[in-house]
């Protein structure tokens, strides 16, 4: 299985990545080799198994529709590198 | 006591008993340790912070209290620096969160603070816990105690490291595909994999949601039983911690083997395990038969194809869970953006390292349309099988013994430029991760250049008991625990 360096560009938009020349290089050689080795699997009949997307079972957990407090909304939003203006952060335009 | 070098050797249950009859004060062990850190850590590179006030504030505030009853109180600690410690940096070892501060504790941390633990400092990782070596921790790699030129293992190397060459009493990692497990092994300590969900994974750094645990390195298999007493159990914070009641895991540790039933699964002894380290396994098997457990062969066949499906469904997790980072909330964003994607583009590139791209590219194209049912889908059933296959041989055994990693530790740089031999060196610890069970490593020997190897012990789903049984059993019967490296 051969990615080529148009399908890892295109990857690469999809997953918010800048990726460098060199780096589109090595990756579509790399993400081919892991690819090809997971071809492997299909030698495996699944037609007839449920997928499972968890371990243990677990289902509908539930808990008290209740607000809370948090008490660091302010802490939360000194994190943010982006200028902060009336409790929000504003972010660049979208154009 | 004031022997140093004795005080820095204790076992969390040595420890505790010196504190209750006051042979020392938690301000001197806390002390012995940051010393210890001080004069070794310039060698190994275990910490990448050490909260020296906090610890010493810590210490201070056992010592006043004077109650004891909790085995952690007043013993120092470190967490993995993936785990969130309020005020305290946190970076998962990338440059993204190079400066991240989180504002609240991560469950785990809550629990060992309330009952009185010493934060010695937050230790190395590969950048968001995706490695098997350290080496992609943003920071440098962690040094084997063993030898310098040789990987800590990973991802939880760090923790692995500073408890092999007590720098700590004890630390917590976390193991997604055998993170605790393969580096316990290569430093030679004792660290234990939680069945999925036994511990809260609220406020630790998320790297694949369905597979990630957190867990103990320690000195002993009874030290990794107290620990998980006081980190396991539901949280509200996480609905994927089952209701179920958190036994006292130090009680069973006693019962002899003469009921267990140990199953050695065929496809883990292949050609991919160095003889070494076979033929040490093999003499921990004997070791086992020789304290009563009977010993079976069972078959798990679809471990020929537990890499690609571990990969495939990891990387998918790892590239959602990634896709938090985009330089407007928290962590570092890059300069002078002409629009928002910029922002997004730009930050994500420069803020993370080669595996985490890798592993966000692999999982991107694994999830994407015209692939999704190919790849990512096929592992999700694949797991269903592997899982079943699982439960079905543990109908006919109370634990499995194999390797944990199939060699000693690695040359640091060794394996760097080919991800496909790294992924494959957790062959023995990714369908713990997988299949959702429990894990302990242990130390089994080492080999003649002077390399630990480590045993694995595997359970069925919340049976931490048995294995933790079947582990105390065999370190009561060797003496590989015991051996320090030379720092």
């Amino acid at each position: 299985m051969q990615l080529t360096k148009e399908e890892v560009q295109h990857i690469a938009k999809l997953a918010r990545l800048k990726l460098k020349p060199e780096e589109v290089d090595k990756f579509s050689k790399q993400l081919s080799d892991i690819l090809s080795h997971a071809k492997m699997l299909e030698e495996v009949d699944t037609s007839a198994v449920e997928p499972i997307s968890q371990i243990t079972g677990l289902k509908n957990i539930l808990f008290e529709d209740k607000v809370k407090d948090c008490d660091y909304t302010d802490e939360l939003l000194k994190q943010t590198p982006q200028k902060v203006q009336d409790h929000m952060i504003k972010v660049k335009n979208v154009f | 006591m004031s022997n140093v070098n004795i005080m820095i050797e204790l076992t969390l249950a040595q420890a505790h008993k010196g504190l209750k009859e006051k042979k020392f004060s938690s301000v001197e062990l806390t002390k012995a340790f940051l010393d210890r850190i001080e004069k070794t850590d310039g060698k190994l590179h275990s910490y990448i912070t050490v909260t020296k006030d906090e610890a010493l504030k810590n210490a201070e505030e056992a010592d006043k209290k004077k109650d004891f009853s909790s085995p952690v109180t007043g013993v120092p600690m470190n967490l993995k620096d993936i785990i969130c410690t309020a005020g305290i940096r946190t970076t998962a070892c990338s440059k993204i969160l190079e400066n991240f501060v989180p504002p609240y504790d991560a469950d785990v941390t809550t629990r060992l603070k309330k009952a009185g633990a010493v934060l010695l400092g937050k230790t190395n990782t590969d950048q968001f816990a995706m490695g098997s070596s350290t080496e992609t921790s943003y920071f440098g790699v962690t040094k084997n105690p063993w030898d310098l030129t040789r990987v800590a293992g990973g991802s939880s190397g760090g923790p692995a490291a500073s408890v092999a060459a007590d720098q700590t009493v004890f630390a917590i990692g976390t193991d997604t595909g055998g993170s605790i497990r393969q580096p316990a092994s290569l430093c030679s300590c004792v660290g234990l994999k939680v069945s999925y969900g036994r511990v809260p994974r609220y406020g630790v750094i998320s790297y694949a949601s369905s597979f990630d645990t957190i867990g103990p390195l320690t000195k002993t298999v009874e030290d990794a039983a107290l620990v998980l007493n006081v980190i396991a159990g539901k949280s509200e914070n996480d609905s994927t911690t089952p209701d179920m009641p958190v036994p006292d895991y130090t009680k069973v540790l006693k019962k002899d083997l003469k009921e267990v039933t140990i199953g050695i699964p065929k496809e883990y002894y292949g050609e991919g395990v160095e003889p070494e380290t076979a033929e040490a396994i093999q003499n921990g098997i004997e070791t086992m038969k020789k304290l009563g457990a009977k010993v079976i062969e069972v078959s798990l066949p679809m471990t020929k194809y537990a890499i690609p499906v571990y990969y495939l469904l990891v990387k998918s997790e790892a590239s959602t869970n990634m896709a938090r980072y985009d330089g407007i909330k928290y962590g570092h964003t890059s300069a002078d953006p002409k629009e928002l994607l910029d922002i997004y583009m730009n930050t994500r590139s420069e803020g993370f390292g080669d595996e985490v791209k890798r592993a966000i590219m692999l999982g991107t194209y694994a999830l994407s349309a015209g692939y999704y049912d190919a790849f990512y889908l096929k592992a999700a059933k694949m797991r269903a099988l592997m899982k079943q296959e699982f439960e079905d041989v543990f109908k006919t055994c109370d634990a499995l013994i194999t390797p944990t990693s199939p060699f000693p530790a690695f040359q640091i740089g060794e394996k760097m430029e080919d991800p496909l031999a790294m992924y494959a060196a957790d062959i023995m610890t990714v369908t713990a991760g997988t299949c959702g069970l429990p894990g302990l490593s242990v130390p089994a020997g080492f080999s003649k250049a002077g390399l630990p190897i480590g045993m694995q012990i595997l359970g069925n789903q919340y049976a931490e008991e048995k294995i933790l049984r079947v582990g105390y059993a065999f370190e009561q019967a060797t003496d590989w625990h015991t051996k320090k490296p030379n720092v």
